[in-house]
């Protein structure tokens, strides 16, 4: 298992229970010291983990093991049918889009897709759509539009991709109907950013009458690193620029950017992905059924309305 | 409040920050060295290789709205300080030093007036302070924009020149994307024209919101477009772009805008498409 440098004191000790566990065979001594470690491994987690730092934070925003938009697709949602392409130009691997049925009620999902492998990892793009991922959503939430299917989107990128393709092929074009496209949906529209919020390439999929954040995911109008290259020209200095663009979930809570933050396991999603999911499956249940009883007009005053208040100005 | 400018600045007021001090002025594309006057009465436009350089937003007042119509609208509509930003200073002071020198409150002018007889709604970017940054005083005064066009049933006009959200403001930049979008569908529900233009350079967040989403997309010849900056790209691909790539010209060819209008023609664009789409 991957892990960040400040949970590796942790790992090492949970490592050296199970290897014990595997051994004990019912021999007295070695459950005790089990029982001995596992005491030792409840204060650790507290010590490491219970007070993290913006940068740590950060970090388990990006978690190499963290849950990822197709592992909560796959734990809280049943009969997944991915659509693919964008019908222009491709089909990006970046984005996954579809249908599912949440308690038994077909719902448009669609979300940013990470690999874990260094092969899936180039597949996906590092979740860095480019312009035919973010049509390709556009066209499956209007597809949902006209059946009055839910939609349900997951945010988790670094950002759009910037490279000659994507800009040939109109990434900011790409973004700005995407976002237009969902301010417009009559149907209920959920947004949760659950690992990486990066600028546009997030927003693209964020427009919504409710945006829920994972309690360690980000969501800001950079990445770190870019802010401190742009700001010190080092992009080294990212630890830095985390601090000042309060980009973490009560940030974003207290600025009015989300509506609700969904507390994760203790130590992160990665430490238990199984009730990381339950907690987010039980959000959207209560997001969700609240929504559906608004009128189609009521339903897009309200979302014009959540966007329209968001600011601050003298 | 709405402020109404008793005394619309001339181009040739607004210009005289480009224009420098001299009776003579050399072209820095062409290298020419031709009389200032000649590049004021061009618009800003070299006389000699027809480089466009970049004209303020007084003056895009000045060239495309009928004399004397303009009125502006949200003009003290100052940003606070929501994240504490501090880099090599604190943002409040980077806010004052730009309101110094660039004699606004910030990056957006936004006012009501006719163009060739048509009242409409414009909007320009002032590239001049922080390099046109949207935060959420550029956002507030765009959608109240799209709004009062919406409420008054008269096209909107936006002039974009603007490297992206602003960072300072954080997360709270990002959203006046959403926030102006937002608005701007309201307008396109009420059956109403954006002619969006982009000007030398339209990136980030203001090129990946409604810059794209113009019912006519304009650009000036030459003019930056894209959405990340060609060194973000180049650090990211680790080769160098190919000449011309992010140009108006570049986009025209990917089907991404629908005209280069030089700028002396650029009223003219404007109105004959408002033309078509309305009379
Ligand atoms: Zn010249």
């Amino acid at each position: 298992m991957a892990h960040l440098d400040f949970e590796k004191p942790l790992v090492e000790l949970e490592s050296r229970i199970r290897e014990l566990r595997s051994a004990a065979d019912g021999d007295a001594a070695i459950d005790a010291q089990i029982a001995e470690l596992e005491a030792r491994a409840s204060t650790l987690q507290q010590d490491l983990l219970g007070d993290l730092g913006v940068w740590e934070k950060v970090q388990l925003s990006r978690h190499p093991e963290r849950p990822y938009f197709l592992d909560y697709l796959e734990r809280i949602f049943d009969d997944v049918l991915e659509l693919h392409g964008d019908r222009v130009f491709g089909d990006d691997p970046a984005v996954v889009a579809g249908f599912a049925r949440l308690d038994g009620e077909s719902v448009c999902v669609v979300g940013h897709q990470k690999g874990r492998t260094t092969k899936q990892k180039q597949h996906r793009n590092f979740g860095m759509a480019h312009p035919e991922g973010y049509r390709k959503a556009q066209r499956v939430m209007e597809l949902a539009a006209r059946y009055g299917r839910p939609v349900l989107t997951f945010i988790d990128t670094p950002g759009a991709y910037p490279g000659l393709g994507a800009e040939e092929r109109g990434q900011s074009e790409a973004i700005g109907a995407s976002i237009l496209a969902m301010a417009e949906l009559p149907v209920p529209v959920i947004a949760t950013v659950i690992g990486e919020g990066g600028s546009g390439g997030a927003l693209a999929l964020g427009v919504a009458e409710r945006v829920l954040m994972l309690q360690y995911a980000t969501y800001s109008v950079i990445t770190p690193e870019g802010c401190a290259s742009i700001l010190w020209r080092d992009g080294a200095r990212g630890p830095e620029a985390a601090q000042q663009l309060r980009l973490l979930a009560a940030d974003a809570e207290r600025l009015g950017i989300v509506d609700k933050v969904v507390s994760e396991p203790v130590g992160g999603a990665h430490r238990d992905p199984g009730d990381a999911a339950r907690r987010l499956g039980a959000a959207l249940r209560r997001e969700l059924g609240e929504l559906r009883s608004w009128s189609v007009s009521d339903r897009l005053d309200r979302r014009y309305a959540r966007f329209r208040g968001i600011g601050q100005h003298a | 409040m709405d402020r109404v400018s008793k005394n619309p600045p001339t181009v040739e007021a607004a210009e005289k920050k480009t224009l420098g001090r001299g009776v003579f002025r050399r072209c820095d594309n062409c290298g020419e060295t031709l009389k200032a006057r000649e590049f004021t009465d061009n618009l800003e436009v070299c006389p000699a290789c027809g480089h466009h350089f970049r004209l303020s937003a007084e003056g895009w007042v000045e060239i495309l709205l009928d004399p004397g119509s303009f009125e502006e609208h949200d003009a003290t509509l100052a940003s606070a300080d929501p994240l504490g930003f501090v880099d090599s200073k604190p943002y409040p002071e980077r806010v004052r030093a730009s309101r110094r020198k660039s004699g606004v409150d910030d990056a957006f002018l936004a006012g009501s007036g006719r163009l060739l007889g048509r009242p409409v709604q414009l909007g320009v970017f002032i590239y001049r302070f922080m390099g046109g940054s949207m935060g959420s005083v550029v956002g507030e005064k765009i959608t109240r924009m799209f709004e009062r066009a919406t409420e008054r049933g008269e096209p909107a006009i936006l002039l974009s020149a603007s490297g992206g959200a602003r960072m300072q403001e954080g997360a709270l930049s990002l959203m006046q994307m959403a926030k102006s979008v937002a608005a701007l569908g309201r307008l396109r529900r009420a059956g109403l024209p954006f002619v969006s233009v982009l000007l030398n350079p339209t990136t980030g967040g203001v090129a990946a919101s409604f810059a794209f989403l113009g019912d006519v997309n304009l650009a000036e010849p030459r003019a930056l477009i894209g959405f990340a900056g060609p060194r973000v790209i180049e650090q990211t691909i680790r080769q160098k772009l190919p000449e011309g790539f992010q140009r108006a010209e570049f986009l025209l060819e990917h089907g991404m805008i629908d005209r280069i209008a030089p700028r002396p023609e650029m009223r003219a664009t404007i109105a004959r498409a408002l033309g078509h789409l309305l009379d």
